[in-house]
């Protein structure tokens, strides 16, 4: 048994060999490029997209690990559903708006009309700012309800939890919103390299699409 | 968490995994209040600096490389670092939001862990938690986390192994590979700690075949490196005997994991010394080994001085013989049924007959730690006093940090940064000892 082991590994191992000197001579000829990204070869992705790639990977994962939480709990006994106050519907318009004036913003950016893309950032804002007061709102009306902290658990508590998490995402993105349209108004960016707004615009529909699959969900 | 030892009811005392409900009640001990809010929010903001440390660990690698590394060109311990990295990112964030709803629970009276709690007689008002869901989400962090320490002593001691048997490394991309496949196998596995909290025993079974898969990528790397022993030029320097010690440790450790990875042995083995010391050979003194064998190889690129030899070969003989001394007795313990995190053992008859070698466990620790304090001395002694490096490249390596000047300023090169022209294990190639990375490969050259 053993011995087929070792056979069958060296065999795997002899494979990848071969394999590997196949492509590192494709490699030697410019023929074939296994690099996705590297110096050399034109850059595909920006590094700090890339970054905010896996940075969204590793959010996703939290949300992932809340909301399977979630699935577990709803199958025990003593669960409590809730009914989602209409204002969430409101929340969910204001952010897939501001999905489409930060994508607007962005292509006036690339168009170089500074004036347009400042207006339409700073309505991305206001946009943001409102999705998160309608989401208080929201909590007190559901607050308002009796749905509390305190007690037996429930859809509630969860929905106060998982929520609130993505509102503080939100915010945070307000935030650099915020910093960008101030540096915009400083004047200061000589170089017209769209990536900022190009992160920022990642970032944003991330959390929009982040807030539709925890509606969907919750 | 170290400003908790200092506060009036003492630090967290959960225990590292704090399993709620001993961990969400204030109530429930001294080390249950104020201390385990330091813990938590100590803990969240690790997992934020690690995040961030982890997003440039992985833009990096995959980003910044310099010209002509491509990535089947990059040395094994940078490979097992991306992974490393890779795990972090992906791990840690469910660890969050399991501390985020139990602060949920400590301050806010909500009952995602709690049900059913009479503390002195009184009932709580928590109602529908499950404790359960807290070792879920623990879990699914805890097992990659072991993956998290492991993995990059695997790539250094892979590295400081190809150096000092003057050998390329044994499969290269069965190594990558096998690393890869760990690290997806790490996700699926978390259950395999939750053998005894009643969980379903068919899910049980699957947790069992997923985890004992992880033996075969751990056993490629095993192969590989005994493959790349072979025949070498070996030479024992104090980072070689500690790469070849981790082998030993991680073999001997890694074979006890099948046992407790097979759910019915485990719910005999649970919570027993066995545990103890399947976990601190494969994980606690492998991965000690690992970062030993690193810093004996590095120690000359960070300081430009060598450390002492004498004290190295002492340390890792003195330390090898007895992390077996220590731990290898234990198994025999854990299969009496000895259980672990007890004090005082003597009122169970049974376990009488383990006094005698509980002596001498107990002795060899206290001299395995003074071996330990005898390397921080090696290490500060040698950082001031050791024998100076002379030539830019002691170990006679092919990977890029040993082309930089001896003692490097900013920017690790004086000039420009170095091209990369071929893998980083050309070692007795051609009759030659070893061919550096940075040189271009020649026009009659062999491929390897």
């Amino acid at each position: 048994m053993e011995a087929i082991c070792i056979c069958l590994l060296y065999y795997w191992h002899y494979y990848w060999q071969r394999l590997r000197d196949a492509v590192e001579h494709f490699n030697n000829k410019k023929i074939f490029e296994v690099d996705i990204v590297s110096n050399e070869q034109h850059k595909r992705v920006h590094p700090h997209k890339f970054t905010l790639w896996v940075a969204i990977a590793s959010i996703i994962m939290m949300f992932a690990g809340l909301t399977s939480a979630f699935i577990v709990k709803s199958n025990l006994t003593g669960w409590r559903t809730i009914v989602l106050p209409k204002i969430f519907w409101v929340s969910t318009i204001v952010i897939l708006t501001s999905s489409v004036t930060m994508q607007m913003a962005i292509k006036a950016f690339k168009a170089r009309e500074m004036q347009r893309y400042r207006s339409l950032m700073t309505v991305t804002v206001v946009l943001g700012l409102a999705f998160v007061v309608c989401q208080i709102m929201g909590f007190g009306e559901l607050w308002d309800q009796n749905i509390r902290f305190k007690g037996s658990s429930g859809a509630g508590q969860f929905f106060y939890a998982i929520a609130g998490l993505h509102g503080l995402h939100v915010l945070g993105g307000v935030v650099a919103l915020i910093v960008m349209v101030v540096r915009s108004l400083a004047g200061k960016s000589k170089l017209y390299s769209a990536v900022p707004a190009e992160v920022m615009g990642m970032y944003w529909h991330f959390v929009d699409l982040l807030w539709l699959y925890l509606l969907i969900f919750l | 968490m170290l400003a908790s030892l200092f506060i009036q009811t003492g630090p967290a005392s959960g225990g590292w995994t704090i399993y709620p409900p001993l961990s969400a009640l204030g109530q429930a001990s001294e080390g249950s209040k104020a201390g385990m809010d330091y813990w938590i929010i100590g803990m969240a903001l690790f997992i934020i600096s690690q995040l961030l440390g982890g997003l440039n660990y992985i833009a990096t690698v995959l980003n910044m490389r310099t010209k002509g590394m491509s990535m089947t060109r990059v040395p094994l311990t940078i490979w097992a670092l991306l992974f490393t990295a890779i795990l972090g990112v992906l791990s840690f964030p469910v660890l969050l939001s399991g501390v985020v709803l139990l602060m949920f629970d400590r301050h806010l009276g909500t009952s995602f862990y709690l049900s059913d709690i009479y503390i002195a007689g009184q009932a709580l008002a928590n109602e529908g938690g499950s404790a359960i869901l807290f070792q879920h989400l623990f879990w699914f962090l805890g097992h990659p986390e072991v993956y998290i320490i492991i993995l990059p002593t695997m790539g250094i001691v892979s590295e400081v192994m190809s150096v000092n048997a003057r050998k390329p490394i044994f499969g290269y991309m069965a190594m990558v590979f096998s690393m890869f496949a760990i690290c997806v196998l790490a996700f699926l596995v978390w259950a395999h700690h939750m053998f005894v909290t009643g969980l379903n025993p068919f899910l049980g079974s699957v947790f069992v075949l997923l985890t004992l898969l992880i033996a075969v990528p751990s056993a490629i790397k095993v192969f590989n490196w005994l493959t790349t022993l072979w025949r070498g030029n070996i030479r024992f320097t104090p980072a070689m005997l500690f790469a070849i010690g981790f082998v030993s440790l991680f073999i001997s450790g890694g074979l006890t994991g099948i046992f407790l990875g097979n759910s019915t042995i485990d719910i005999h083995l649970h919570d027993t010394m066995f545990v103890i010391a399947h976990f601190h050979i494969v994980m606690g003194v492998s991965a000690f080994f690992g970062m030993f064998c690193g810093i004996y190889h590095w120690f000359p690129k960070m300081y430009g001085r060598y450390m002492n030899n004498t004290l190295g070969y002492i340390h890792f003989w003195v330390t090898l013989i007895g992390a077996y001394l220590i731990f290898w007795p234990m198994h025999y313990q854990g299969f009496a049924g000895m259980p672990r995190r007890y004090l005082d053992k003597s009122s169970w008859v049974s376990f009488s007959q383990f006094h005698g070698l509980d002596a001498m466990i107990t002795v060899v620790t206290v001299l395995v730690f003074a071996v330990q304090l005898m390397f921080v001395f090696n290490y500060f002694y040698s950082m001031y006093k050791g024998r100076r490096v002379r030539s830019l490249n002691p170990w006679g390596a092919t990977t890029l940090e040993w082309t930089t000047p001896i003692r490097p300023g900013h920017g690790n090169w004086d000039g420009e940064i170095p091209e990369v022209h071929r893998w980083a294990y050309d070692y007795g190639k051609d009759g030659r000892d070893f061919i550096p990375q940075t040189e271009p490969i020649g026009e009659k050259e062999s491929s390897h």
